[in-house]
């Protein structure tokens, strides 16, 4: 099996507060394999959008990784020097934010902000830069670019200000791409191009994507292979055709059923009754159990790993574990 | 551009007409100035012939108009107290108020904005914090208190600073003093100096930080540190920037308000200034000196804020349009 390009191990990212220690993500682990299309979906405050703030060393402090390894093709990147750390955000691991209404620095052209990325990272003078940068635009998709890279982010709308977003998290080429929910604050209209561009361009030059979504139906279309997070754990990883088909994990089966394009009859669109639970509030054992319909024994006592199946799947669920099932025979 | 400037002029032209107003009623109706100006035993003819001659006796549409024009022309009148020309006297103070005012503002300027952004940096540092707790006290104790206390520990303890007046000055042309040429001078500006700039430099500062922190917070710095841009140019070429556009206004009026406050300042250091000027006006009543300084001082703030606003419309690419270039 070829070498993942990220991979990260029992990451656990803890927020101090006054009323004690919040663990946003515990002991969470998934690779991505280079030029792979990784889709991340789970609930609000699920601890998506804190994973690629782990990934690219940005979790704001006081919250720190408590334990865990981020590796970047095989290296270590989670314990490195900031500046180490610097060199790495933009020029190998890039980033999408949600909003490209504020991503964008309003008191600066779009030329002055790509090349000053662009030559921060890259060994080249000004003109050459701009070249890049009017290449890069125009790859993107915006019209007469050789024009507009002089004009302000408040010039263009809000599907043009994602197009440059994204152009500036690739104008160094790196080798991942996070994009946190790039489509969420934009027009309906304009969400599924911004998707296909940011999915082609990275193809194009092998680049996986880390694709932070809440949006089913982009996973189902975009990605290669799915993670689900709940209450900052993962709950299943595994190839996207057969976790959408067929869910392992409940709380899985419970998202993909809410999805009424995937389910065709729209009438069984079911709610998971309950809702996630509060970081300092976690239930014991599997985080679930308090929403799950098919919990058992063992489901209120321990906490289920996540385990390897067949097909590249990986489940952390008591279901799946044959020694707990004949330990509870009623089940 | 040209339409925004014009409108700006014509808001200021009418803000100074306001004044001129207001100084004008003060300039009218506020005390006798013939009693101030003439002994107790002047007889009521002599009083009623200097009535006449100022033309106190005319309607008041007439004297306002007059007074307009002759401030138009700089022309304030003659002191009741002083006996000279207003617009003389105040020119001669002027120099040592302009200087302590550049002097402390540029220190209320330069030192608020390095320790704003320094605070605002290293915001959990211990140095921060005690940058912190001690603007409180800068932002607290009334001016006079300051410059009091100045003067007894670096003037009456330690005698290493003067405590009075504007020492040794040198005449540059016919029209200015100046006290930065000889080393009494320069000394005897520090302690006015602090005093007057102490209070604006803690206001710049905690807003240079509050603005600062705010605009660290926002989703475009975290995208300039995720494109691995260096902490200098995250700091200082995105977020300094950010910070000064809302900083400017204020900071601009702060300054304006430096020469304003020169007046508690010039009489706790008897400095010899338009505002010790002012004062000793109120005290006799000497009106046409009130009605001028009142004048000089709009004038001073209109222009600054004219020249703030023509800075944010330099700084803020949001307000010019320029080009029509809206997006599809
Ligand atoms: N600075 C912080 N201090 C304390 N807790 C935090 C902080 N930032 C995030 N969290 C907690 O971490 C958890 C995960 O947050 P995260 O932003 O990753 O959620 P998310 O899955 O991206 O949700 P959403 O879909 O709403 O973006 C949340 O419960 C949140 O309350
Ligand atoms: S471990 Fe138990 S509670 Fe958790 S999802 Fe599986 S069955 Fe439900
Ligand atoms: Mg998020």
């Amino acid at each position: 099996m070829a070498e993942p390009l990220l991979s990260v191990r029992d990451l656990v990212v803890e927020f101090p507060t006054r009323r004690g220690i919040l663990r946003a993500l515990d002991r969470v682990s998934f690779d991505i394999m280079p030029g792979e299309v990784l889709g991340m979906v789970g609930e609000s405050g699920a601890g998506k959008s804190i994973t690629g703030a782990a990934i690219i060393g940005l979790i704001e402090p006081p919250g720190r990784i408590a334990s865990g390894e981020i590796r970047l093709k095989g290296q270590r990147i989670d314990n490195i020097t900031p500046e180490a750390m610097r060199k790495i955000r933009g020029k190998r691991i890039g980033m999408v934010f949600q909003d490209p209404l504020t991503s964008l620095n309003p008191l600066y052209t779009v030329a002055q902000q790509l090349i000053e990325t662009i030559r921060t990272h890259i060994d080249c003078s000004e003109a050459e830069a701009r070249k890049r940068a009017v290449a890069l635009l125009d790859r993107v998709g915006i019209p007469a670019a050789a024009r507009r890279i002089d004009d302000y982010p408040h010039h263009f709308s809000g599907g043009m200000r994602q197009r440059v977003v994204i152009a500036l998290a690739l104008c160094a080429e790196p080798e991942l791409v996070i994009a946190d929910e790039p489509t969420t604050a934009l027009d309906v209209s304009v969400q599924s191009q911004i998707i296909e561009v940011l999915k082609d361009i990275c193809a194009e030059r092998g680049a996986a994507v880390m694709l932070i979504t809440h949006d089913m139906g982009v996973i189902a279309e975009t990605a290669d292979r799915v993670a689900v997070l709940y209450a900052g754990r993962m709950a299943e990883v595994g190839p996207v055709r057969e976790v959408i088909t067929e869910a392992m994990h409940p709380y899985t089966a419970g998202l993909m059923s809410s999805i009424p394009t995937l389910t065709q009859e729209s009438d069984r669109l079911v709610q998971i009754p309950g809702a996630m639970p509060r970081l300092n509030a976690i239930p014991t054992g599997c985080a679930f159990n308090p929403r799950c319909a098919k919990a058992f024994g063992p489901c209120t006592v321990e906490r289920p790993e996540l385990i390897a199946q067949e097909g590249g799947r990986q489940v952390a669920c008591w279901l799946y574990d044959e020694a707990k099932r004949r330990e509870v025979p009623h089940v | 551009m040209i339409a925004f400037i014009l409108r700006r002029l014509l808001q200021s032209i009418i803000v100074m007409v306001a004044v001129a107003a207001v100084s004008f009623t003060l300039f009218r109706f506020v005390g006798d100035p013939i009693s101030s100006m003439v002994g107790q035993e002047a007889s009521i003819a002599d009083r009623e012939a200097l009535r006449d001659s100022l033309g106190l006796n005319d309607s008041i549409i007439s004297q306002f108009l007059r007074f307009m024009g002759d401030a138009l022309q700089g022309e304030f009148g003659i002191s009741y107290r002083l006996q000279m020309p207003v617009t003389e006297l105040i020119l001669q103070r002027l120099p040592a108020t302009v200087e302590l005012a550049l002097v402390s503002g540029t220190l209320a300027f330069v030192l608020g904005l390095s320790l704003g952004v320094y605070t605002a940096l290293k915001r959990r540092g211990i140095l921060s914090n005690l940058i912190m707790t001690g603007s409180l006290i800068g932002v607290s104790l009334p001016t006079f208190l300051i410059g009091v206390l100045l003067i007894w520990v670096f003037a009456v303890e330690l005698r290493w600073l003067p405590s009075n007046g504007r020492g040794e000055v040198v005449a540059l042309g016919d029209w200015w003093s100046t006290g930065f040429l000889t080393h009494s001078g320069r000394l005897a500006l520090i302690l006015p100096a602090i005093t007057l700039g102490l209070y604006q430099m803690t206001l710049i500062m905690r807003l240079v930080r509050a603005e600062m922190l705010e605009v660290l917070r926002t989703d475009y710095i975290k995208f300039a540190r995720a494109r691995g841009l260096s902490s200098r140019a995250v700091n200082f070429g995105h977020a300094l920037k950010n910070t000064l556009v809302p900083v400017i206004t204020i900071t601009g009026l702060q300054l304006g308000s430096i020469i304003a406050f020169a007046i508690i300042t010039e009489t706790v250091f008897n400095w010899p200034g338009v505002g010790a000027l002012f004062i000793n006006s109120v005290r006799f009543v000497d009106v046409p000196v009130m009605a001028a300084y009142l004048m000089m001082i709009a004038l001073i703030f209109v222009v600054i804020n004219l020249i703030v606003d023509l800075l944010y419309y330099a700084v803020d690419p949001r307000l010019r349009v320029d080009r029509a270039a809206k997006a599809h």
